[in-house]
């Protein structure tokens, strides 16, 4: 296995088998993927291919069966318990009995910040989502959206080069949608952290991709990877191009194979 | 006429009062002209609390009239107990609808005022509930029941206000010492036990069914052994109390660890966050809900297990001895009075653990409200 300097996450003939009551399901096969530095990639998929699941791999919540992974030049394991990797999941997940500051020092608390450096790291977060003002606010008392932020934040307090993102904005407005988008690609300039983002809208993926990965279920595996050439300041009216939409057909017709043998 | 089925038991109260002319006096052997003040009393009462407009007026005069009205008809009782006659409880039915009317229109009071919507959340269930006390007064005066049977309020106000000195030794030694002292040992073991419980699966499987079967053991049957054990004093009684509240808090608790969802798990995992990290910063907050249940649960059962336990010898001194000696001497207005007290500390005892959920669980949808 030949890992390159800057690759993140190197996946070999990557597969998980779970045993169900009803027999096997093929989650994973045979998965060779390469994630670099600095790249967004996005996964996407119908329901059942398998990209939540290895997002999950990645972050050493799912065991593979069969092949490699690693994690900056780690198992997924060693590189968790380094605490490697930020995780948005497909909800907030914010506690309830938590204000949003405290859900953001939660895993400051947990890794032994000091009690200035989680201060700073608060306010630094906080603002990088536009949550400042809100910090003495429980999570019910604000919106979808606002929660997700405030989640995206928890992810970013701690110095993960990797953050992994289950469709974070699965469960929102296509509005608020657009505006958490442009603001997460904002915030990838600014960070310039590895971003996993598993989503199933194609023009979510192709705006905010350097790398598609399109997947296919039964069993899920990787049917084609696509490199967008998109230029990396991405205004929303990009969308309306014709090279955005000549990766936003390449990418439905990786998906409509990945169907065809089932008609 | 719809104007009478709103007032209708101002109507019905003065259509009580008309037919109670047939049987006057009141009371079959005394003078018939006290009566007169309470008939002009409820009549004013109903004309008014239908003829007036204000609601503050219309209260005003139902609350005056139905309270002076029982006032008089109860002091006609001195000295002629059992002797009321039909005409009594005609008046007293009337007297009992203008309180009831008077209730309706307090409940039918929206204010945006916080102290004015306090003080009506309070003054209406303490009218519902000195309107039971006046009507069991009347019916055990007017009846003539026997006083071993079931005295009257005003008999065990009286012996409660003589005996106080008796009452806080018992509550001293019954609450104080037995229930407060077996309740924070039989919770804080529970919950103890509980966490052990979880942190090693060989003591869940093993004991979750053990604790089903001892929480079902009759307290009747443990609390003499307890009192062989134990000794007399209130050791015993804490025992009982404990082994009552261990099960519960046990679990509840048990079952309220394991309420954190997948996902809040999933990413203490991804901080590589430790089991007493996790446990602390999720599973227990998330428990919450589950531990106060428990608490207030066995604040009753604390008191109904050290109270029941005196029953089996104790030293001269406890609710529970006092309830079983007082209802051997016939002294049943003790006995009531003693039963106050276990209602009063039962309800403080509840309401001060509810506040404390309040304030830790603040954040769960069924206090918050959403």
């Amino acid at each position: 296995m030949t890992a390159s300097q800057n690759s993140v996450v190197e996946a070999r003939g990557l597969g998980l088998t779970f045993d169900t009551g009803d027999g096997q399901v093929h989650a994973l096969s045979n998965v060779n993927l390469t994630i670099n530095k600095g790249e967004f990639v996005s996964f996407i998929g119908p329901s059942g291919c398998g990209k939540t699941t290895f997002l999950r791999v990645i972050a050493d919540l799912e065991q593979p069966t069969a092949g490699t992974i690693t994690v900056n030049g780690r198992s997924p394991r060693e590189a968790r318990e380094q605490r490697a990797y930020g995780y948005v999941f497909q909800a907030a997940g914010l506690f309830p009995w938590r204000t949003i500051e405290r859900n953001v020092a939660l895993p400051l608390e947990i890794m032994g910040y000091s009690k200035e450096e989680i201060g700073q790291r608060i306010h630094r977060t906080l603002e990088l989502v536009n949550l400042t003002g809100f910090e003495k606010k429980y999570p019910w008392q604000l919106s979808g959206g606002m929660q997700q932020r405030a989640s995206i934040a928890r992810a970013l307090a701690f110095d993960a080069d990797l953050l992994l993102m289950d469709e974070p904005f699965g469960a929102l407005d296509e509005i608020v949608r657009d505006h958490l988008n442009e603001q997460l690609l904002k915030l990838w300039a600014r960070t310039e952290k590895t971003i996993g983002f598993v989503t199933h809208s194609i023009p979510e993926a192709v705006y905010l991709s350097t790398k598609i990965v399109v997947m296919s279920p039964r069993p899920g595996r990787v049917t084609d990877v696509i490199e967008s050439d998109l230029p990396r300041e991405r205004p929303l009216d990009i969308r309306e191009t014709p090279e955005f939409l000549a990766i936003a057909a390449r990418v439905r017709d990786g998906l409509r194979a990945g169907h065809s043998y089932e008609d | 006429m719809s104007i009478f089925l709103r007032n209708w038991q101002s109507v019905l109260a003065l259509a009580l009062v008309v037919t109670s002319f047939a049987f006057l006096p009141i009371v079959s052997s005394g003078a018939g002209g006290t009566s007169w003040p309470i008939v002009l009393l409820l009549v004013a009462g109903a004309v008014g609390g239908v003829a007036l407009g204000n609601t503050v007026a219309v209260s005003a005069v139902l609350f005056i009239a139905a309270h002076g009205a029982v006032w008089l008809l109860l002091s006609a009782l001195t000295d002629h107990a059992g002797r009321a006659t039909p005409s009594f409880w005609l008046l007293l039915a009337a007297s009992w609808l203008l309180a009831w009317r008077l209730v309706t229109v307090l409940s039918a009071i929206r204010t945006r005022d916080r102290r004015t919507d306090i003080l009506l959340r309070l003054f209406i269930p303490f009218l519902f509930g000195a309107w039971l006390l006046i009507l069991w007064e009347a019916i055990v005066g007017g009846a003539g029941i026997p006083f071993v049977l079931l005295p009257p309020p005003s008999a065990v106000a009286a012996r409660f206000a003589n005996s106080l000195p008796i009452l806080a030794a018992d509550v001293n030694q019954t609450i104080f010492k037995a229930v407060l002292f077996g309740y924070g040992v039989g919770c804080g073991a529970g919950f103890l036990a509980a966490i052990v419980a979880d942190r090693f699966t060989f003591m869940q499987r093993g004991l979750l069914p053990i604790g089903n079967l001892v929480s079902a053991l009759p307290i009747i049957g443990i609390a003499p052994i307890m009192v062989m054990w134990f000794g007399f004093d209130w050791q015993s009684k804490a025992a009982v109390v404990i082994i009552m509240t261990f099960f519960p808090m046990l679990v509840n608790t048990v079952t309220g660890l394991a309420a954190a969802g997948h996902m809040e798990r999933d990413l203490m995992r991804t901080y590589a966050s430790g089991y007493w990290q996790t446990l602390a910063k999720l599973r227990l907050p998330a428990a919450m809900p589950f531990i106060f249940n428990a608490l207030k649960i066995n604040s009753t059962l604390a008191l109904i297990g050290a109270i029941v336990a005196e029953f089996f010898g104790t030293p001269v001194v406890g609710m529970g001895f006092r309830i079983s000696t007082e209802v051997g001497r016939m002294n049943v207005d003790m006995v009531w009075a003693e039963i106050a007290v276990a209602a009063l500390a039962g309800s403080v005892f509840y309401g001060v653990v509810a506040l404390a959920e309040r304030a830790v669980t603040f954040w769960h949808p069924s206090i918050r409200g959403g």
